[in-house]
């Protein structure tokens, strides 16, 4: 460059360990990231309180007043539902852990640590979503059985229970937890496409809460079509036992809940290639 | 070794990079010199890859940043201080770092108890000062032990002693081989620091020249003038061959001729002279005088705006 240069200094010839940087680095890697920060612990930990409690609480409740339920009420009463009413809580917590999961990045910079340490972004996202969806997943079902058994056991005579190998239950059960980890998929794909924390949740949020409500405000003949295609509605459909006549089957509901999660997953890694970090 | 072509990067319609083009070499300290706002860090960034060029190119020894194996191992970088989760404690923060790149645990306690953070590394970085902060990022940037090194302002937050030992720290990384690439706004921290520098203002290439030279070229002196009968004296200077400019507190500032030889030129006019005082422009000011002349002559080719330098 300038006349003044000789020869280069020999530099400290490194040696490269085989191969590339990949997968199983990133997913020891996303595990660590997710289990040394407080709000991972608080989100689960709200999950588990609130998904097993508010069961408990609700089947408690029915117990108590079930001598004083008119006979319809009494046989149009859905245990296994009840029961796992306390889910409907965890997507709340269990969607804000997977926004923060991706949106913490940018809000503290910590983005630009991790591509320069991993430049194909498609695989940090891949390793994150991986990470999270099975931390989710074991949570999720966990919320989901606990919530189960003690709320059956809570449904002591006369009032009706179910068992595990009752017509649907294990498939509403299993399916709630499904349900809440694909969600949480759903709203970490979010967070890769807003990359802003209040944004992301704010988005998720709406999906949940305002969508159902805006779908409600439309006419009749129109809204009913396309209810069921809202992931809220299709998790109604996973934890009752029965489906209602316009609702998606509980697993072709699961089904579209999981492309949806995929669609957002894919645009917000598109996005995280194409855009500058 | 880091060789950037031709590199531009807009962001909308502001250019933050223009057509920029240096070496980085292995084996000394190049500075990366510019006022902020004139694209040392976006050019940074565009050599790790976070940000993509819209045209020209960036690699580091030889292949782009996307393509290097593993990139830790290879190329270390501070872009930001503090760029770090507050949640999180500083050994997790590099041990996550560590992971993605398969190097072993006990570089984290290394690199800790390298810049001196090993007493605090279970704290929260939240809690952590601007310059802890910047120990932790170079903790970072050593963790693969690599041979290309980039730091954006390392010295900001930090106190003499850090400042210091950053400098040492960067020499010493040099004279083991490496390429360390640093950048400041301070002139003078790279006067000390730097073998080389690259000097940039509003994207744009000023100058690539050893220090020395720059040193040895801004310390050039030249002598203020006053005098009533500035007009007259000025067109004899200029006859005379020196070169001279009518500052706007009404002296003249004269490079070309020394004191004794004004003086006896003032007197064959004759005009009176109210000063007459050599002066040397200290570093920070020729680097001053060198980024203003990018503002000033910015729509000329950046080997003009490199003559004015010598000038």
């Amino acid at each position: 460059m300038s006349a003044t240069t000789v020869t280069d200094p020999v530099g400290p010839q490194k040696v490269l360990p085989p191969g590339t940087y990949g997968m199983s680095g990133l997913l020891r890697s996303e595990w660590t990231k997710l289990r040394t920060v407080r709000s991972t612990m608080w989100t689960l930990g709200v999950t588990l309180v609130l998904g097993i409690g508010l069961s408990a609480l609700a089947t408690a409740e029915t117990r108590a007043h079930w001598s004083s339920m008119g006979p319809g009420d009494r046989l149009s009463f859905d245990a296994t539902q009840t029961s796992l009413i306390g889910v409907f809580f965890g997507q709340f917590t269990i969607g804000i852990l997977g926004v923060l999961v991706m949106s913490a990045e940018y809000g503290t910079g910590t983005i630009r640590a991790t591509l320069s340490a991993a430049p194909r972004r498609p695989l940090v996202l891949a390793a994150k979503a991986s990470v999270f969806g099975a931390v989710a997943l074991v949570v999720s079902e966990l919320v989901a059985f606990v919530a189960y058994f003690l709320g059956q056991a809570l449904l002591s005579a006369p009032a009706t229970h179910t068992t595990i190998g009752s017509p649907g239950a294990l498939r509403a059960v299993a399916g709630s937890g499904l349900y809440l980890c694909v969600l949480g998929l759903l709203a970490l794909g979010l967070a890769a496409i807003i990359r802003h924390t209040a944004g992301a949740i704010s988005a998720f949020i709406g999906i949940l809460l305002v969508l159902p409500l805006v779908v409600a405000a439309l006419p009749n003949s129109f809204g009913n079509e396309i209810e069921r295609f809202l992931p809220a509605h299709i998790g109604q459909a996973i934890v009752s036992l029965q489906t209602g006549p316009r609702s998606f089957a509980p697993w072709p509901g699961f089904f579209l809940l999981c492309g949806y999660a995929a669609l957002s997953l894919l645009l917000g890694g598109y996005l995280l290639v194409r855009r500058d970090a | 070794m880091i060789e950037a072509r031709s590199l531009t990067k807009h962001y909308g319609s502001k250019v933050a990079v223009d057509q920029l083009s240096f070496d980085v070499r292995p084996g000394v300290v190049t500075g990366f010199l510019g006022p902020n706002g004139s694209g040392k860090s976006t050019t940074m960034r565009m050599i790790v890859g976070l940000d993509a060029p819209n045209s020209g190119d960036v690699t580091v020894n030889g292949r782009h940043y996307h393509d290097l194996p593993w990139p830790l191992h290879e190329v270390g970088a501070l872009l930001e201080a503090k760029a770090i989760h507050p949640g999180r404690n500083a050994r997790a923060h590099l041990r996550m770092l560590a992971e993605t790149n398969h190097i072993p645990l006990s570089r984290v306690e290394e690199v800790l108890d390298i810049v001196g953070l090993s007493a605090v590394a279970g704290q929260r970085v939240g809690k952590f000062s601007l310059g802890m902060g910047q120990r932790l990022g170079i903790a970072a940037a050593l963790l693969g032990d690599p041979e290309v090194l980039l730091f954006d302002e390392p010295v900001n937050g930090l106190d003499p002693d850090g400042i210091r030992w950053v400098r040492n720290l960067l020499k010493g990384l040099a004279r083991e081989g490496r390429t360390v690439f640093v950048s400041s706004h301070l002139m003078s921290e790279m006067a000390v620091t730097a073998d080389e520098v690259v000097i940039i203002g509003r994207g744009r290439l000023i100058a690539e020249v050893p220090t020395d030279e720059l040193i040895a070229q801004s310390s050039q002196r030249f002598v203020r003038v006053r005098s009533p009968g500035i007009d007259k004296l000025r067109a004899a200077l200029d006859r005379d061959g020196a070169t001279t400019v009518l500052e706007d507190d009404g002296s003249l500032t004269v490079r070309g001729l020394d004191e004794a030889s004004i003086g006896e030129l003032a007197a064959s006019i004759p005009v009176a002279l109210h000063e007459l005082s050599p002066q040397s422009a200290s570093l920070e000011e020729a680097f001053m005088e060198l980024t203003e002349s990018s503002i000033e002559y910015r729509g000329s080719s950046a080997a003009g705006t490199t003559g004015q330098v010598g000038a």
